[in-house]
């Protein structure tokens, strides 16, 4: 995927929050794993409540380290007998060898190297899509499952990283090229790239690991205890049983030394990843580990950890750009409404 | 634009009565990507060759104006402020950055030609 097409981010951007965008996400690791007990296994290391996931369900995980971060994220799809894990593309080699590590027998784990994987996001991808597989819009946000799109096996997912409504498309590389310019054709469905792909999911607050999260960060801090189920918490009928389940489950009941905020930055210039910020008084409090212009806010925007003593809406900060003092408020998130569609 | 030369970082100086105009190339601002802020210099500033004149930043990245040919910013083009995408529009007309009354003009007169600039532009890709 190229970081824009001619169009250029902005438009990209604009698309897919107007019409539809299709993203070739063929990047991201495709994982099947199958076998008696394969979710208890995978359960094993990372707090989903696997066991429990209806078949043609998807769900939003980790995979967690012993101290209580975030190896990488993920979801997982039960379609049929198999589950399915779509990984980062830069972490498709740790997340095998953690998988591979004490497999029981009957069970295997197989990265689907021969899959591609395209994404249809905007208000127009359901609309879209029916025309070639009118299921599709009996679909809701997280249903998973085969559809045959112009007569091609497809694993189909409602959901997405830009915060429209949307699909994520698995299928043969083989039948890609076909299948993409079939969805080119309709009208109202542009390509897009990494650009854009970049702008929409920060507008929508979702985390790029690698930036937002790490193996140094816990789900806790970075906002997303709300992916760890009550089966897998303290109390719960599968409590603990991953890697950093203590720590982890420490900080849900204590708290955090430190939180993922959003910003809106009061005025035009960027604030970016890496950058510190600050008390008005000077006293440093956190850092932006990702920032950029919203083209549909049309303010730069970013997300940072704090302090939590900083976190209250509202409350004005300086980022530190180039030597000068920008000042940065810290806003909700999302920082666009998120349009999941719920049947 | 005859009096228009060009330089290695992508920057077009036009000089005319002692003041040189400068911008960004076509090629500059594709690689740039959608401009979303522009930071200029001050009028009356000193900037020797090379100093960092203006600064950009799109969606993907910052990036600098150097100056192409030293002396006193006689002028800056304020509507970039407010609408920083005129550079990606008209980078090489209503998009112009700053302008500079020249303190050596033989500086100007060792940047490249058009023909140079194009075929460091073929030859870098």
């Amino acid at each position: 995927m190229p970081i824009s097409y001619p169009s250029g981010i902005i438009q990209e951007h604009k698309n897919t929050r107007s019409t539809a965008s299709l993203f070739d996400v063929s990047h991201m690791g495709q994982i099947r794993l199958q076998g008696r007990n394969i979710a208890h296994y995978i359960e094993s290391f990372s707090p989903i409540d696997l066991v429990n996931l209806p078949e043609g369900r998807q769900a939003y995980s980790f995979f967690t380290n012993e101290a209580g971060g975030i190896i990488d994220d993920f979801v997982a799809m039960r379609i049929g007998s198999e589950y399915r894990i779509i990984v980062n593309a830069a972490n498709k080699q740790t997340v095998l060898s953690i998988l591979n590590q004490n497999k029981p027998t009957h069970c295997s784990v197989e990265l689907l190297d021969t899959y591609s994987m395209i994404a249809l996001q905007g208000p127009s991808a359901s609309s879209a899509l029916s025309q070639l597989a009118p299921k599709c819009r009996s679909m809701s946000f997280m249903d998973a499952g085969i559809l045959y799109l112009d007569n091609i096996q497809c694993a189909v997912a409602r959901s997405g990283y830009t915060g429209e409504d949307g699909f994520e498309i698995s299928v043969q590389s083989s039948h890609i090229e076909h299948l993409a310019r079939k969805l080119l054709e309709i009208e109202g469905v542009h390509p897009a790239g990494l650009g854009a792909r970049d702008t929409l999911r920060l507008e929508a607050g979702l985390c790029l690991h690698g930036n937002d999260i790490s193996p140094e960060i816990s789900p806790v801090e970075a906002g997303l205890s709300w992916a760890i189920p009550a089966t897998r918490r303290t109390g719960g009928s599968r409590a603990g049983g991953f890697p950093g389940a203590e720590p982890i489950l420490s900080m849900l009941k204590r708290g955090s030394k430190q939180i993922r905020i959003g910003l809106r930055v009061n005025d035009r210039i960027p604030v970016r990843a890496k950058t510190l910020l600050e008390t008005k008084s000077g006293i440093q409090i956190g850092k932006v580990t990702s920032g950029g212009f919203g083209p549909s806010v049309g303010i730069p925007i970013a997300l940072a950890y704090v302090d939590t003593s900083a976190t209250e809406v509202g409350s004005r900060l300086d980022a530190i750009v180039r030597n000068k003092r920008i000042e940065v408020t810290v806003a909700p998130l999302p920082f666009v409404p998120l349009r999941y569609y719920r049947n | 634009m005859t009096n228009t030369k060009y330089t290695e970082d992508h920057e077009w100086a036009t000089l005319d009565d002692g003041i040189v105009t400068v911008g960004i190339t076509d090629f500059a601002q594709d690689q740039l990507g959608d401009i979303v802020f522009i930071e200029l210099p001050r009028i009356g500033q000193a900037i020797n060759q090379g100093d960092e004149g203006a600064i950009i930043e799109s969606v993907k990245a910052a990036g600098d104006v150097k100056c192409p040919v030293g002396g006193e910013v006689a002028a800056v083009n304020e509507s970039l402020v407010d609408s920083p995408e005129q550079v990606n529009k008209d980078p090489m007309g209503d998009g112009w950055f700053y302008k500079v009354r020249a303190s050596d003009l033989s500086e100007w007169e060792q940047l490249m030609s058009k023909q140079a600039y194009e075929t460091f532009v073929a030859q870098s890709n």
